[in-house]
């Protein structure tokens, strides 16, 4: 029974992971920059939910709408800055300028609310569903997390595969120049895509404030390259992989917390990520790429 | 055999390279003097270790990401097992080699020795992929180095060393010294590091980047990052060329560590995260990739700035992220590049 505690606990670490992996898979399927600053996005989100819902008496879901907002701007703020004019420089360029604005976004938030943990309210009440006479407890920010997870997923998915916008962000993926030639705007297709990526970070930090209540201008770096791990384990560019790797990647942290060492839990993270880039470096579920001069 | 490389370099290159032998020479007499005259306060005379550790670093991290073109994350890890390795073998040594400068040196020569051996454990993972990919696994072993480094215990007693992981049970004899304390690091460590000794490692690190860049190898390392695919296919050997300059950024890496470390009473492993790395990147940018002098100076001011601007202090991390960011978006960006030539009041007429 501790063994499917600890397992539903991981697959709810590893759903917040995934919708954040969805953040890093899709800019890096379309842009193939890894956005450094992604995890530091789930941060801001997590402060503008905090005031909205603390300060200001929101509604915590409108509070997260806020959110959802608030970073989707921030998103295409970023790209515009920092981003869009680096579009033919080296990808060396492209990954200083987005550890630069991790480190401003980290930065920023630090004189703005300081480096004192604020303790993150829950956005829907605490308690747990009792299973099995007790011997089992699935709190309520376990539920709604994988749910969000499963809503996100299926809702990107749908969008991905059949509207418009979905269709011209699978083709600029799979060739900018082409899809430039069919009429696609592809500049405001990967602006799109930082914004959509941007949006689903605000939500994931709302969710992972709720699940661990502390919340500080790091709060979002660990899990940001944790949620890169994961989507490098499920296949760079794939929305599925993305799923997949998060779930498993949670589920692998917890397990090492339990049963191997609490403080070497992050190590074995870093491992899994090392082995998977050794043994297949196009993730479980992605394409290999073929290199052509 | 170094003077007839130099002799056989581009009259710029050779030039480059003497005027940055002489800015560290000159800095040095000039620090000397100011230091022995009292003209420096007790607090700038506390930096100069850091820095020519931070310089040295500077040096290292540009081997990789200036002339290899690759980008390392982790270099902080290889400073802190220089560091430890360091500083562990200075104190099994006290007994034995009473002469502090030369303990520094063997210390400092184990810390290299140490790191390289990591640098080419890591490497043989890291250095088969590239780009973005081999930039993450390297933080990634940062933060493995980091995490074992704070549960690690190294004791010594009669019987030998003793060492253990996570948990202390190195269960040491009555006399017995616990010298790796895991996340409480090492305390009472001797401060044997000097700025002489700086300015000596400063400069043999300087001997081998120069020489190594200005040779097959190095213009082997420079045709690997200005295009890979075509080095590949005039046979070069990437992944040889990529773990030799790996291997020798992390010794140099090790021994700036080893010297860092022996500046102070107390280290910690977490001294050495990631916002170090970062720090020893933003030397490099702002120094110019490629160009050691740059690095060299940007350690300096970057180190002594904060320093002197304490009321500005908060506002130092955040001027490191902007660096960073205006330094690429400078050098890479078209229009940005033509706005600020244009600002610049001392550049030449263009031909009508």
């Amino acid at each position: 029974m501790i063994f499917l505690n600890y397992f539903i606990s991981g697959i709810s670490l590893g759903s917040i992971y995934a919708i954040i992996a969805l953040g890093y898979t899709m800019v890096y399927g379309i842009a193939k920059m890894l956005n450094f600053a992604h995890g530091d996005v789930i941060m801001v989100g997590g402060y503008i939910c905090f005031y909205a819902v603390a300060r200001y008496g929101m509604n915590p879901f409108l509070g997260v709408a806020v959110a959802v907002v608030g970073c989707t701007l921030l998103g295409i703020i970023v790209e515009r800055l920092a981003y869009k004019p680096l579009r033919q420089a080296p990808s060396l360029a492209v990954l200083i300028t987005a550890i630069g604005m991790s480190y401003f976004l980290q930065n920023t938030a630090l004189l703005l609310w300081s480096s004192n943990p604020k303790v993150f309210p829950s956005i829907i009440e605490r308690g747990s569903f009792k299973l099995f006479d007790g011997r089992l407890s699935v709190s309520h920010v376990t539920v709604l997390t994988i749910a969000s997870c499963l809503v996100i997923m299926g809702v990107l998915t749908l969008f991905i595969s059949k509207t418009r916008l979905g269709k011209a962000m699978r083709a600029c993926s799979e060739d900018k120049g082409a899809a430039q030639l069919m009429g696609i705007n592809v500049n405001a297709t990967i602006s799109m895509t930082f914004a959509i990526g941007s949006g689903l970070a605000a939500i994931a930090g709302a969710l992972l404030c709720s699940a661990y209540p502390t919340l500080m201008p790091t709060t979002g770096s660990l899990p940001g390259i944790k949620a890169f791990t994961a989507a490098v384990f499920g296949g760079i560019g794939s929305v599925p992989g993305a799923f997949l790797g998060g779930l498993m990647l949670g589920v692998i942290e917890i397990f090492a917390k339990a049963y191997i060492s609490s403080q070497l839990s992050d190590a074995v993270v870093f491992a899994v990520l090392i082995v998977v880039l050794l043994v297949k470096p196009s993730g479980l579920l992605g394409r290999n790429i073929q290199e052509k001069v | 055999m170094t003077m007839k490389r130099l002799i056989n370099l581009k009259r710029a290159e050779a030039r480059k390279i003497y005027l940055t032998y002489a800015v560290v020479i000159a800095a040095y007499i000039i620090c000397q003097v100011m230091s022995s005259t009292g003209l420096f306060s007790s607090s700038m005379r506390g930096m100069l270790v850091p820095i020519c550790a931070y310089m040295v670093m500077a040096v290292s991290l540009n081997l990789v990401v200036g002339i290899l073109g690759e980008l390392s994350l982790g270099h902080a890890g290889f400073m802190s097992v220089g560091a430890f390795s360091g500083v562990a073998s200075a104190i099994l040594m006290q007994g034995t080699i009473t002469n502090a400068p030369l303990r520094l040196a063997l210390a400092m020569v184990i810390a290299a020795i140490f790191a390289a051996i990591a640098g080419f454990l890591i490497g043989i993972p890291v250095l088969r992929l590239k780009g973005d990919y081999l930039a993450i696994v390297t933080l990634a072993f940062g933060e493995i180095i980091k995490s074992i480094l704070n549960n690690f215990y190294l004791g010594m007693d009669s019987e030998g060393i003793q060492i253990s992981m996570i948990t202390d049970t190195t269960r040491l004899l009555k006399g017995g010294r616990l010298i790796i304390r895991g996340p409480m690091g090492i305390s009472g460590i001797q401060k044997i590091a000097t700025f002489t000794a700086g300015f000596v490692l400063l400069m043999i690190a300087l001997m081998i980047v120069f020489n190594l860049v200005n040779s097959r190898s190095g213009r082997a390392f420079m045709a690997i990052r200005d295009d890979r695919i075509a080095a590949e296919s005039i046979g070069l050997d990437i992944t040889k060329y990529k773990m030799m300059a790996f291997v020798m950024s992390a010794a140099i890496a090790g021994a700036a560590g080893a010297l860092f470390a022996m500046n102070y009473s107390t280290i910690v492993a977490n001294k050495f995260d990631f916002n170090t790395s970062i720090l020893i990147l933003v030397f490099v940018v702002l120094g110019g990739q490629g160009n050691m002098l740059g690095g060299i100076i940007a350690a300096a001011v970057l180190t002594i700035l904060p320093e002197k601007l304490r009321e500005f202090s908060e506002y130092r991390m955040l001027l490191y992220a902007v660096v960073l960011i205006v330094m690429m978006l400078a050098t890479n960006n078209a229009e940005v590049k033509s706005f600020l030539a244009g600002l610049n009041p001392f550049r030449r007429k263009e031909a009508a």
